[in-house]
């Protein structure tokens, strides 16, 4: 059955997550293309919806003229707006990629946090990065140190941004839009949407956070190590 | 009390109201409830007919706010049909009766209105040192609400304290008010909020109930939809000015004399919950945004504990200090950003000094 595939399928693919680094990978260049398509339509989106949401959240300088002839901070809204579906759907294909892609497309989304070898894999990369030892763990895709801060600090954040944002947008689209209907809830958790603004606001600094260590350590990937690309 | 097939229209006739007045009355009531052109008839008749249904208003911690409003209702007619209504019954402020006459009145209409009357809560009790902080007739308040709650149909719950706590609950909360879903969990509450709320609101609210013998539909908050479905900001008439980016910067700049948008100024209108841009107050005058000022965000659960009324980012408490998120923030952004720049000048200087050992490595094969 289909279900019964799929689950067999995530299984595996599980277990290659977990399982130990090889140097034999097979097709990474293409199964990475719609990884690398979904990285750039995202970090486009990510740009856009942090520059758009710090102007939302501080308010722009008056516009001069009448009210009827400015649209300014409406277009600056439909921007953000706009991205965030962008964000949303490519975060949902994302998702479905990494269901029927490779195991590297999981690891997003997948932590083994309850194995020793993965601890002992992020012991290894933070003594790589506290310059007491050389060489990588693994050779492809994320380290196990960077596949912890892509859970906690993107996946996690990017989840919340969604919930939060399509709870916010809601509130504008009406209590009978089907943003409210399936994202309302968050009111029930923060009765007062002044709160959801505000840590709204804040994972957009989390965000800047990642995004500034998650640059750094490719560039500086990119220079250490011959063969890894940038893209 | 009357007798027991006493209906509100008999009330109201024996208060010297005229039939046309009594029409009026319905039609006006059925309009501001959004109701359709057939309703102002089955209100008549229901009013007409139906058994009048007890109101008891009690009052706990709270500044009477709500009865103010509630007594400054538009139209006349409607303030005086349901005073009439209500004041028959029990409420401490405005009723005739006192001490022990006024308390055998709740008793009597517990016993005898038994699941049919409805509790109209003004206030809300506060629960530390066994409820000491609020005595009612000799006793703890909380004890009173929950004694009248048992028996009673619904509860409404009115204004922020009632809803949310309002200012009586604010960090520290030394006596430790709490809103009454906090202490009645057992019976359908309607949730009022507004320090206080419109008046037109809760008039139309009591007339509802009291015609329909039911809550109006509730919202998740448990808020009445028909007049709580809309934040303040989707009905203000400045709405034009924020879309444009059109901001008030300084309460004395000429922004602030065009009328322009009060967001900048912390104006909470986006994110409150209310009828005030629709209805406005004191008979559809005027409403806070339209008198020059931003919206205090009163309906909204924990409006008294966000910091300063006229910041657009609130300040975040769970981190221990007052800041808000911009500054928590970019003070992270920042640590952050020098962390890097620190690691990537050990990292130069680190490829600098260990050449040999690199051109060691990559003649590996790996």
């Amino acid at each position: 059955m289909f279900g019964n595939d799929m689950l067999d399928r995530a299984r595996k693919l599980f277990a290659a997550v977990d399982a130990k680094p090889t140097e034999r990978s097979i097709g990474i260049a293409i199964s990475y293309a719609p990884v690398r398509l979904w990285h750039w339509v995202n970090a486009a989106a990510i740009l856009m919806l942090s520059l758009t949401g710090y102007v939302i959240g501080t308010g722009t300088p008056a516009m001069s003229g009448e009210a009827s002839g400015n649209f300014l901070f409406g277009y600056i809204r439909f921007a953000h707006f706009s991205a965030g579906y962008v964000l949303s759907i490519g975060f949902l294909l994302r998702i479905y990629w990494a269901l029927i892609g490779t195991a590297h497309a999981m690891q997003i989304f997948w932590v083994p946090l309850w194995r020793k070898c993965f601890w002992r894999e992020v012991y290894h990369e933070i003594r790589r990065y506290a310059f007491l030892t050389v060489e990588p763990e693994r050779r492809v895709g994320p380290n196990r140190l960077a596949q912890l801060a892509m859970f906690f600090m993107f996946t996690q954040t990017i989840t919340f941004m969604v919930v939060t944002g399509f709870a916010l947008y809601g509130q504008g689209a009406g209590t009978d839009s089907w943003q409210y209907k399936l994202f309302g809830w968050v009111f029930s958790i923060s009765p007062n949407s002044q709160d959801v603004h505000t840590w709204h606001h804040l994972g957009l600094w989390v965000i800047v956070t990642f995004a500034l260590v998650h640059i750094y350590a490719v560039v500086r990937e990119d220079s250490c190590r011959a063969g890894a690309s940038l893209l | 009390m009357g007798g027991a097939t006493e209906t509100f229209y008999s009330v109201i006739r024996r208060q010297g109201m005229t039939r046309r007045s009594f029409h009026k009355f319905c039609s006006l009531t059925a309009a501001s409830l959004g109701l359709g052109p057939l309703a102002a008839s089955s209100i008549a008749n229901a009013l007409e007919t139906k058994p009048r249904l007890p109101v008891i208003w009690l009052h706990g911690l709270e500044c009477t706010c709500c009865s103010e409003s509630f007594i400054r209702s538009a139209h006349p007619l409607i303030k005086d049909a349901l005073l009439s209504m209500i004041s028959l019954d029990y409420d401490d402020t405005i009723m005739a009766a006192a001490g022990l006459q006024a308390e055998a009145i709740l008793e009597e209409t517990r016993a005898k209105y038994r699941g049919r009357y409805v509790l109209a809560v003004e206030g809300n009790p506060p629960l530390n040192e066994g409820g000491m902080f609020c005595i009612d007739g000799g006793k703890p308040f909380v004890e009173k609400l929950r004694s009248m709650a048992e028996e009673s149909m619904a509860i409404i719950a009115w204004g922020t304290c009632a809803s949310w706590g309002c200012v009586q609950a604010a960090k520290p909360n030394p006596t430790g008010a709490a809103p009454i879903d906090k202490v009645i969990t057992n019976k359908p509450i309607m949730k009022v909020p507004g320090c206080p709320p419109i008046a037109e609101v809760m008039s139309g609210l009591v007339t509802f109930i009291t015609t329909f013998g039911e809550l109006p539909e509730l919202d998740r908050q448990g808020r009445p939809s028909m007049f709580y479905s809309e934040r303040i900001h989707d009905k203000c008439y400045r709405r034009s000015h924020f879309d444009a980016g059109q901001f008030v910067e300084e309460w004395d700049d000429k922004y602030a004399r065009k009328g322009y948008c009060l967001y900048k100024m912390g104006c909470k209108g986006p994110t409150t919950y209310n009828a005030c841009s629709a209805l406005r107050w004191n008979g559809g005058v005027s409403f806070p945004i339209q008198s020059g000022h931003g919206c205090f965000g009163c309906s909204e659960d924990g409006f008294w504990d966000k910091g300063s009324f006229y910041d657009r980012l609130t300040t975040i408490k769970q981190f221990g200090i007052e800041e808000n998120a911009d500054q928590i923030g970019m003070a992270a952004a920042g640590v952050v950003g020098l962390t890097v720049a620190a690691h990537a000048a050990v990292t130069a200087v680190k490829r600098l000094t260990h050449k040999p050992d690199r051109a060691a490595h990559k003649s590996k094969p790996s």
